[in-house]
């Protein structure tokens, strides 16, 4: 995990495609020029980096640095959307 | 634990230290992740097009990388982490048993687990009753 810069770039997160896509997905991809990925139980998890914030730092995550432990990834609507 | 939307870090920064920090002693314990293109979000089917959001998925994964559970919410309704860790022990369990044990419906730590096999064949009911 690295310390994010301090620029002004508007930095997202990104997949990082490890496991190779099917040819349904290639095509999807091609098409759409975007990753198409489907999570799946039972199957390996997108690996993915982005930048966070983590007790007072900007840094970045990487789902396969916590490889070896149980993880829980929870996506939101938003910040500030009352829920 | 990681959490992901579509704010920025910087937004993140300002939701823990104004807001959150108030509810959990010390600010969010864990990271925050931006993903203000969806990149992620749509990697894992939670990224809505439409609203430009990502809606309530959650995903338990294991020491291997491989999702054992996955929900996902519209946006009015919050999840009970209580129902989360439940799971979380109960694959635990399976994991360290190697799959010899599994844990019926209602399962939690402390209740009898299943073991599957030829003698348990109709016989569920005799060690599992859903009302205990």
């Amino acid at each position: 995990m690295s310390e994010q810069p301090q620029g002004c770039a508007r930095v997202t997160g990104t997949v990082s495609s490890e496991t190779a896509p099917t040819t349904e997905q290639v095509e999807l991809t091609t098409q759409k020029q975007e990753i198409k990925m489907t999570a799946r139980v039972g199957q390996k998890a997108p690996d993915f980096t982005a930048p966070a914030y983590f007790k007072g730092d900007f840094t970045q995550v990487k789902l396969s640095d916590y490889l070896g432990k149980w993880v829980l990834v929870c996506f939101y609507p938003g910040d500030f959307t009352f829920v | 634990m990681i959490s992901v939307s579509v704010d920025s870090h910087f937004v993140h920064k300002m939701w823990n230290d104004y807001e959150l920090i108030k509810m959990v002693d010390g600010g969010i314990p864990f990271h925050m992740a931006s993903d203000q293109a969806g990149n992620v979000g749509r990697a894992f089917g939670v990224y809505d097009e439409n609203q430009g959001i990502e809606l309530r998925g959650r995903f338990i994964i294991d020491p291997d990388g491989v999702i054992q559970g996955m929900e996902v919410l519209t946006p009015p309704v919050g999840r009970k982490i209580g129902e989360t860790i439940r799971q979380v022990q109960a694959f635990q369990l399976v994991r360290a048993s190697k799959g010899a044990e599994a844990t019926p419906a209602g399962w939690e730590p402390g209740k009898p687990t299943l073991k599957p096999g030829p003698g348990l064949v109709g016989k569920v009911w005799e060690v599992w009753k859903p009302n205990e």
